[in-house]
């Protein structure tokens, strides 16, 4: 058997580097960064033994990584790269071409701090900065997981409905560095599932001599169709993503049988839970344990993990809560100026509120692990606590994690 | 060199792949320098331009003058997005394209270089072209590192206060294949240079002298007399750099000789944007025209001396 198929024990950066060569990538830039580093070690390596057949180029900044990658796609070829925190905020400007141009690339995002003062650790606050971008987003929970989207954000990205790039990002270090084993399918498996690289580039964008087109001229703002337009067609584009997140996450599991919820979400115990608390990441496949340990002792309890961020899964949430009595929306990731502070949170509510299922349903957010600190189960059940106990009072809990209306678990309070 | 009897008689010469009519401003340097750069190359040849003003001239949304798959890119990401698109074209086993960023002198010597300089670095198989009309003309005539000591700009109200940026020098400092400067006042020696170009592997640099008859204050049809006075006056100089050997080329061959080189005043009066220079001024940018000269000798009696 090959050693890019079977059981493998690999870190987690590692995970989405084998999960690009089984992509059969065909164009990789990328620029070393904390704590992204290993993915694109690998790939390197991958490619100088011979192992890996893609032109890889090691680029001379971020904000050159992800003009190359969209000159490459450009161009016809699918195309792959990862960066982390400082390296996402300094390819800003091209990470919104990307999606302008509706380019199908895929970037694992190997989330850490921003900075000042440095960080590297776990934290969404760089994939949050690039939230409205155009980009798909989904928030990675574990080894596997990195593995397996990387395969499905093609798939999805690829989708002449969508035609939209794809970020994938998973707390730094606490997935990046630590080694769990994976599944590899059979290569012919994975081609199988994947769409084809069509022969003549992308159906909109292509650089053939033979078929000039311009593309990204200025355009006035009275022409129509025109900009206006165009922007319509990237948030109609991210709408007729979710059936197609949905669909992609269904005919995954039937493949491989590998369960990520419908692809959107991921329900853990919710269906009678009267207490849901939704959360992403790393953080929420630890919360199943607290959510296991608080039935025990009798709570019906449930947990939502937020899978895909763009789009955001309004309807898969509304649907997953609308029966629970109180909510808790942990973020990891700060919004700063936003009505709760915590981007999800904030998010969350103006979804629910929307909805006459749940419009009256109350929200607690909670922000936790900023920068990687450290979230422990017995920290994640005294968020449930809370949540209860501010259900049963009818009003928020006082404690020294309060700052406002947002519980900032396992911080000192500050003045 | 190609003369103009034979430039006559090569096929397709007469067809612009940059088509007429396009919305360049009468006597633009930018809309010579791509005419003939496009001849030289022939249409297999894929273009990406950073924010500059061949974003706008090549026109307004349905319009277009390319004949050729041409692309818009972020200002800074000219160079990396001809690497993309090269490799990306490679991946795809397509190697008999020639893929060109077309950057104004502030997305090449200012927020370009950066990108660009990775890219001559790794040796890609691009030709990155600057077409310098020495400002930020695209967002109104603010000063570049480009610009000239002296020039009026709507950010130098009294006229720059420091020298141009020798970005062929720098370049050449990258041990690339092919360094070039080049003139819209010297066609033949362009496409030449283009031609040439076109046959290297690794990365191409050609810098072009550009006049902008709005940036520059000057009457349009004075644009190539500009450009020639430059080449006359010493001030702008064409040669080439082919694996670091170093050749001054077309008109400013003869310029070698001091003698011959005619009064820069004759170049910089002529010109709006410098009226405001003060004899001091002239005598700075004398010296700054003969530190250019110096340099030249120097690389060619360093081969003279080699070659013995």
């Amino acid at each position: 058997m090959s050693e890019f198929e079977g059981k493998r024990l690999v870190k987690g950066n590692f995970a989405a580097s084998y999960a690009a060569r089984a992509a059969n990538v065909q164009v990789v830039t990328a620029f070393p960064i904390t704590p992204q580093t290993l993915v694109v070690e690998k790939i390197s390596e991958l490619v100088d033994s011979g192992k890996m057949n893609c032109e890889f180029v090691r680029m001379e900044s971020e904000h050159s990584v992800m003009a190359g990658l969209i000159g490459a796609s450009y161009a016809g070829a699918r195309t792959f790269s990862a960066t982390s925190g400082q390296g996402l905020l300094y390819m800003a400007e091209p990470v919104h071409w990307a999606a302008g141009t509706r380019l199908p690339i895929v970037m694992t995002i190997a989330s850490r701090g921003i900075a000042p003062p440095w960080n590297i650790w776990a934290d969404f606050s760089d994939i949050v900065t690039q939230r409205d971008s155009g980009w798909l987003m989904a928030l990675l929970s574990g080894h596997q997981e990195i593995y397996d989207s990387v395969l499905m954000a093609y798939k999805i990205s690829e989708n002449p409905d969508v035609m939209l790039p794809y970020m994938l990002a998973y707390g730094g270090f606490i997935l990046s560095h630590t080694s769990k084993p994976i599944h590899m399918p059979k290569q012919s498996l994975i081609d199988e599932f994947l769409p084809k690289i069509p022969k003549l580039g992308w159906d909109h964008v292509f650089l053939d001599p033979d078929r000039p087109i311009m593309h990204g001229n200025l355009i006035m703002p009275n022409t129509t169709p025109g900009y206006q337009e165009f922007r319509m067609k990237i948030q109609l584009a991210q709408l007729k993503a979710k059936p197609i997140i949905r669909e992609v996450a269904k005919e995954f599991k039937e493949t491989f049988g590998r369960d990520y919820g419908n692809g959107m979400v991921q329900e853990y115990k919710c269906k009678d839970a009267e207490f849901i608390m939704i959360n992403c990441g790393i953080l929420a496949k630890q919360m199943e344990n607290v959510v296991d340990f608080m039935r025990s002792l009798g709570h019906k309890v449930g947990m939502l993990r937020l899978r895909t961020y763009r789009p955001f899964p309004t309807e898969d949430i509304i649907d997953a809560v609308k029966h629970a009595k109180i909510i808790g929306v942990v973020d990891r990731a700060t919004a700063f100026g936003s009505p709760t502070g915590g981007p999800i949170s904030s998010e969350t509510m103006a979804a629910l509120h929307n909805d006459p299922q749940t419009k009256d349903l109350r929200v607690i957010p909670f922000i936790n692990g900023i920068g990687g600190r450290d979230v422990v189960t017995q920290q994640q059940k005294r968020q449930f606590e809370i949540l209860m106990e501010c259900y049963d009072k009818g009003e928020l809990v006082k404690n020294e994690e309060l700052m406002s209306t947002t519980y900032w678990t396992g911080a000192m309070g500050v003045k | 060199m190609t003369n103009m009897k034979e430039i006559k008689e090569v096929p397709d010469i007469d067809r612009n792949l940059w088509l007429p009519g396009n919305a360049t401003c009468a006597g633009c340097g930018l809309d010579l320098s791509l005419r003939w750069a496009l001849k030289a190359l022939g249409p297999r040849t894929v273009l990406v331009t950073p924010a500059s003003c061949l974003n706008v001239v090549i026109g307004v949304w349905p319009k277009a003058a390319p004949d050729f798959p041409f692309i818009n890119m972020v200002f800074a990401g000219g160079a990396a997005a001809a690497t993309g698109i090269y490799h990306g074209l490679k991946a795809r086993g397509i190697e008999d394209v020639n893929v060109m960023t077309y950057a104004g002198d502030g997305g090449t010597t200012d927020i370009g270089i950066q990108g660009l300089s990775g890219a001559a670095e790794r040796g890609t198989n691009i030709i990155y072209v600057c077409y310098d009309n020495e400002a930020y003309m695209n967002t109104g005539i603010q000063r570049s590192s480009s610009t000239p000591l002296g020039a009026i700009t709507t950010t130098t109200y009294f006229g720059k206060q420091e020298h141009k940026k020798n970005l062929p020098a720098i370049m050449a400092a990258h041990n690339i294949p092919y360094v070039a400067t080049a003139s819209v006042a010297d066609p033949l020696d362009l496409y030449d240079k283009f031609k040439k170009a076109k046959d290297i592997k690794g990365l191409k640099y050609i810098h072009i002298y550009a006049p902008c008859p709005p940036g520059w204050k000057i009457d349009s049809e004075r644009s190539i007399e500009v450009a020639k006075k430059a080449i006359t006056s010493g001030m702008w100089i064409l040669y080439e750099v082919e694996n670091g050997v170093f050749r001054l080329t077309g008109k400013s061959k003869r310029y070698i000789d001091p003698k011959k080189r005619k009064p820069i005043k004759d170049y910089l009066t002529i010109q709006g944007r410098f009226r405001k220079l003060t004899d001091d001024d002239f005598k700075e940018l004398e010296k700054y025209r003969d530190s250019l000269w110096r340099q030249v000798n120097k690389e060619l009696s360093f081969q003279e001396l080699e070659e013995k």
